[in-house]
């Protein structure tokens, strides 16, 4: 079934954007990731603008958060606190990204370096994940504990001040660590245009050590609020959002995130971490490919403004 | 058939401004089947008709035989061409052109090939074709169009006819009398919104004997008007509005899906 979309400018088939919608959906509503590195990628690869594609998918990622995060409620695995507090270095974060982003427009040369960063941050993440899940994975076969929280291994990020009790996660955490992550995560989500769910997983496992019951319903919260504010800035800013775009793949990845989120509960965390990370990985290399093997067609065109 | 087109030619005469040439000699009289495409939710593209007829007098010498070559050309827009390079061992864009205010959409029609229409100074003059159009470019402080081999120009159009946004057809236009022709302008679903210019040239012998132009817009109506307006003129609005769907189709999942 087509249908013409108002913003995008193009028909589309009804059916291939709900199924798209369904499946990113499913794998965000699994690992607690916002899913718009997968999907931006998809929507262009369906004609429509690059720019319409990040704003539409913005509100398509709160949704599907959303929706996911009120079933993690249900079960007791977010944490209110660890996320307002994350959420305070996240606004930071962000406004600092967007300066940054800005003053290295006029530098030029930002494309290299989003393209490089966008790689490098991928693949190291995947495999360092990739890598971590695996281990886990064999230590558990071998019949040992199958648990990252290895006695005696309180860092210095542990003997940091300000510390808080962090009840539904049970950690007892200093709020300076917590709130550079929010930071960092902010920062590289407006730099790079990207939710940064997929960093901000394992840095709350690693770093911080919350327990994987609360990591992916408590990042869930963090992208829900971060893609809110990217839906309005982008209607405000650029006009760009496609409502019935946004509400087709809506449809589709709340669906997709209701039994996503599902699944992820009932596979164990370290298979999950796995899975997360040999995603975040292939998708990194697939990225490292594009730009190491020369492209079938070198030149592109883009539409730069009207003419009337 | 013959008689079926002419009828609907008299009845299309009415709304059609008549193009007069200096020379009086030939009159070109032609119009479009829809000069308002409307875009509503089932929109996919659409084909149009262009008819038209070469009107004699008196002074017409007899015996000509005519060639047409229609032009189409949808909005303008600044489009940029970006070439990637392989610069520190990854494939990067480098260098770019600025083709400005050029046509998003171009068709090129004509009822035999260029070079049998006319010799060559006479389709670089006309811009007949693809490659004698003219797309400006911004080279340094520069305005001009280059040659039609210049790398930039021909990835250009060769990238717009991959989308089916630039197309050249040599035997697209169809004279079913002598003096009566017909072409159709297939408009696929991509092709942006706006006004678009039919521009008919008449030729004989070589040479341009007349020319005529005509139009039609492409519109978004109803249901895509109002979110296209509601999008540009009331942002703040509009981005309320989708993120409360947003939340209320996840609550709503949340609901259907519940298991207890």
């Amino acid at each position: 079934m087509q249908l013409y979309l108002p913003i995008a400018d193009i028909p589309v088939n009804v059916f291939l954007i709900l199924a798209m919608g369904a499946a990113v959906g499913f794998v965000s509503g699994m690992f607690g990731i916002g899913g718009g590195f997968l999907m931006t990628p998809l929507l262009i690869f369906v004609g429509i603008a690059p720019a319409v594609a990040v704003a539409s998918v913005a509100s398509h990622i709160a949704a599907s958060s959303f929706s996911g995060a009120i079933s993690y409620w249900r079960r007791r695995s977010i944490d209110p606190l660890l996320a307002a507090v994350l959420l305070t270095g996240g606004t930071i974060g962000t406004a600092l990204g967007v300066w940054t982003f800005t003053l290295l427009r006029s530098l030029g040369q930002l494309d290299l370096l989003i393209a490089t960063s966008y790689v490098i941050l991928l693949t190291t993440v995947g495999g360092l994940m990739f890598w971590e899940g695996l281990r886990a994975l064999l230590r558990a076969r071998r019949g040992g504990a199958a648990t990252i929280r290895r006695p005696g291994s309180h860092g210095w990020i542990h003997g940091l001040p300000l510390k808080m009790r962090f009840k539904r996660s049970k950690i007892y955490l200093s709020v300076i660590p917590v709130v550079v992550i929010g930071l960092i995560i902010g920062f590289i989500g407006a730099v790079m245009g990207i939710g940064g769910g997929f960093i901000l997983v394992p840095l709350m496992i690693y770093v911080l050590r919350v327990p994987t019951s609360t990591v992916v319903g408590t990042s869930m919260v963090l992208t829900l609020v971060t893609m809110v504010f990217a839906t309005m800035l982008h209607a405000v800013t650029n006009h760009l959002v496609d409502a019935v775009l946004a509400l087709i793949l809506m449809v589709g990845g709340v669906t997709g995130a209701q039994f996503g989120a599902r699944a992820g509960q009932k596979i164990r965390g370290e298979h999950l971490r796995l899975l997360l990370g040999l995603l975040v990985l292939s998708v990194g290399v697939r990225f490292a490919i594009e730009l190491g093997v020369r492209p079938n067609d070198l030149f592109t065109v883009r539409e730069t403004g009207g003419g009337g | 058939m013959i008689a079926r087109a002419s009828l609907i030619l008299a009845s299309l005469l009415l709304g059609v401004g008549l193009a007069a040439s200096p020379a009086g000699a030939e009159r070109l009289i032609v119009s479009v089947s829809n000069h308002r495409v409307t875009v509503t939710p089932n929109y996919s593209g659409e084909e149009l008709v262009l008819f038209g007829s070469v009107e004699k007098d008196a002074t017409t010498p007899a015996g000509r035989t005519y060639d047409l070559v229609v032009t189409v050309s949808g909005p303008r827009a600044d489009m940029v061409t970006r070439r990637k390079e392989r610069k520190f061992g990854i494939w990067i864009n480098t260098d770019s052109r600025q083709f400005l205010k050029v046509p998003t959409y171009l068709a090129l029609f004509s009822n035999r090939p260029f070079d049998v229409i006319a010799p060559p100074e006479v389709q670089r003059r006309q811009q007949l074709g693809l490659k004698n159009v003219l797309l400006t470019q911004r080279v340094g402080p520069d305005y001009a169009d280059v040659v039609p081999d210049d790398p930039f120009r021909s990835a250009f159009v060769r990238l717009r006819t991959e989308h089916g946004l630039y197309r050249e057809a040599q035997s697209a236009v169809t004279f079913l009398t002598p003096t009566l022709f017909r072409t159709g302008i297939p408009l696929p679903g991509e092709v942006p919104i706006g006004t678009y210019d039919v521009e008919i040239k008449l030729f004989a012998d070589g040479a341009l004997v007349t020319r005529t132009e005509t139009a039609f817009e492409i519109v978004k109506v109803g249901f895509e008007q109002f979110i296209a307006n509601a999008a540009r003129n009331n942002g703040f609005t509009y981005g309320l509005v989708t993120a409360f769907m947003a939340l209320m189709t996840g609550w709503m999942a949340s609901i259907v899906f519940r298991k207890d």
